[in-house]
């Protein structure tokens, strides 16, 4: 049983799906959800302990061996982002069934739940599978699922959010298909371990450096870099709550599972750094992006996209910290992966909680809510300050690690643009705690109450985690180093 | 170089271009969805130029045909392929559908439309 745990992992949240519609009764469906991302969060557990005693874990579908075979390979970076995804996942399918009474309409619940299983299990199976061709398959399963969740939410500007998301994603897949392609005629043959093996001979060629920028931007784009970002505020914007928080934390943080893989494992450092400026790239666009998406950020509002823009700016950081291409600097952008997971979720869990009480985002409909709704907004401000890098919260640790990466590359301008970044953080943090706690309500809504609790343990269990994991970072500290260590990044 | 020699990805190009071309530039949602499927279908020829090898039959086993020194082209691209069309079906439909629903909620189907309307609320 256990050495079947790699699949499992993606099979249950796949099996599962279909299985709500014979139970169709919401309630039992949504623990159904819960118990089936909860497995699979168990079985993460389990394979990362796995990884940690034993080494990679090498699985072949079905028994056909690599290369005639699909492989799942686990390592530690495929370990550490199961581990993310299905824990996220869990947290937040707590809040869920709340959370969807009151968003959406009453026939649409069960088909909730087995878009968020499809959506899940095509991320774990990005994350889990070594075949190159595969990764696009799955990739289509969560963002065709994706698609559909944004599409869910009541306001019209979600179902053109959607689209817009279809047509870029789709544009973004593509191109990842053809880079896919050119690797395949390069190299024959689709397996990430082989390709890894065979593409550094190729290096001089040029297809190669085109099957890199095809697969490149198309991931970008994905993953919403600087000035391949239109179509993400509105989509996190308009979704229900829950569908923000779910792909905020998550979908991003895949599709820079798919980068790291490409740049480090299959074309290797050598090809991706030396050979192209993959660097000056990197670092340009990822200083770019942080400055103008923050500083959008501060004249949003409605808080939700708001932190949709904030979301952009710090996967901006991840992409810096990618682009010092030392060890500190990859050390800092996996944490980062982890601790924004933790951040953005609480964030938009503690928007949900909002958006069932008053039932809008807008900026102007906080004003009061520190009295009304405390535990809400002390969540708010807690993964706020975790947002701009406080001591004692995540983001404290994250950005300590830029801040040395940048200071060991010699990077002083960089140095001083993370910190003008966490300045510009604070602004649109503080905008929010100053309607919430500073100004007082006009319309009288004075019966809004504290969200229920149902809402609040998921967005509370998250951000206990943003201040366990900043006061006690070890595990995550161990596990990104490790993992540093197995991608093979220079010391 | 010969150009008629790499014709195939002559017309991937082309269709690729063509593709992209009419999903950034026309404001009519089932057009842009026109323009990725055709983007979508260029692909789909270049996995299927790539398979083919040049003096190679089918690669179907016949039981009469003996020896080894048959050359067959490469079977994966296709079924590769077929995935990736099975895929880009799904997407169309998806996409059409919410084509349907914002024709619904909004009246209009053109993005400049829609977008007058958006800013409005």
């Amino acid at each position: 049983m256990s050495s079947q745990l790699p699949i499992l992992q993606v099979i249950i949240p796949l099996i599962s799906a279909p299985l709500c519609l014979i139970i169709s009764r919401p309630k039992l469906v949504w623990l159904f959800t819960l118990i089936a991302s909860t497995i699979s969060f168990i079985i993460s557990i389990i394979l990362i302990h796995q990884v940690m005693q034993s080494g990679t874990i090498i699985y072949s579908l079905g028994d056909w061996e690599a290369p005639i075979g699909i492989e799942y390979r686990i390592d530690y970076l495929n370990a550490y982002l199961l581990l993310i995804v299905t824990g996220i996942s869990s947290i937040i399918l707590l809040s869920a069934h709340t959370s969807i009474t009151a968003e959406l309409s009453h026939n649409k619940y069960v088909l909730f739940y087995v878009l968020f299983l499809l959506c899940l299990s095509g991320m774990l199976g990005i994350i889990a599978t070594g075949d190159a061709f595969n990764v696009f398959v799955f990739l289509e399963i969560a963002s065709l699922s994706s698609y559909s969740l944004i599409a869910l939410g009541k306001d019209r500007r979600a179902l053109t959010a959607a689209l817009r998301y279809l047509l870029v994603g789709t544009l973004g897949a593509t191109f990842i298909l053809i880079g896919i392609g050119l690797m395949y005629m390069m190299t024959g043959t689709l397996n990430m371990h082989d390709l890894s093996e065979r593409l550094p001979n190729l290096s001089e060629s040029r297809t190669l450096i085109i099957a890199f920028s095809f697969f490149t931007v198309g991931v970008c784009l994905k993953l919403a870099l600087f000035p391949l970002h239109w179509w993400l505020p509105n989509a996190y914007a308009y979704a229900p709550s829950v569908v923000s928080a779910f792909l905020a934390a998550t979908a991003t943080k895949v599709a820079i599972y798919i980068l790291l893989r490409f740049i480090f494992t299959v074309f290797g450092i050598e090809f991706s750094f030396s050979i192209l400026p993959l660097q000056k790239i990197l670092l340009a666009l990822g200083l770019v992006g942080i400055l103008t998406a923050s500083t959008i950020a501060i004249y949003q509002n409605n808080v939700k996209q708001l932190f949709a823009y904030s979301s952009i700016s710090q996967i901006a950081y991840i992409i810096l910290a990618l682009g010092m291409n030392n060890s500190t600097g990859l050390v800092a952008a996996l944490l980062h992966l982890f601790n924004h997971a933790l951040m953005k979720g609480a964030l938009f869990l503690a928007l949900s909680a909002v958006m069932y009480r008053v039932g809008s985002t807008q900026l102007t409909d906080f004003s009061g809510l520190g009295k009304s709704m405390p535990w809400t907004m002390a969540a708010i401000v807690i993964g706020g300050l975790s947002l701009i890098g406080i001591p004692l919260t995540v983001g404290f640790i994250s950005k300590w690690y830029m801040l040395i990466a940048s200071l060991e590359n010699n990077l002083w301008p960089v140095t001083v643009l993370i910190l003008l970044g966490s300045i510009l953080t604070g602004i649109y943090v503080w905008r929010i705690v100053e309607t919430a706690y500073f100004t007082t309500n006009k319309t009288g809504l004075n019966h809004i109450k504290e969200a229920p609790f149902s809402l609040l343990l998921p967005t509370w269990l998250l951000i206990l985690a943003n201040l366990y994991f900043g006061i006690n970072p070890r595990f995550t500290i161990t596990i990104t180093k490790l993992t540093a260590q197995s991608l093979g990044a220079m010391p | 170089m010969n150009i008629l020699e790499s014709f195939n990805y002559w017309v991937v190009m082309i269709l690729m271009m063509s593709g992209l071309y009419i999903l950034i530039a026309h404001g009519n949602l089932v057009k842009k969805i026109i323009g990725l499927t055709i983007f979508q279908t260029s692909v789909y020829i270049f996995y299927i130029s790539m398979a083919n090898i040049s003096g190679a039959t089918a690669p179907i086993i016949y039981k009469n045909i003996e020896g080894d020194n048959i050359l067959y082209s490469n079977p994966l691209p296709h079924v590769l392929i077929l995935t990736a069309i099975v895929v880009g079906i799904s997407t169309m439909a998806l996409a059409l559908a919410l084509v349907i629903r914002i024709k619904q909620s909004y009246g209009t189907i053109e993005e400049d439309e829609i977008h007058a309307k958006e800013q409005q609320q």
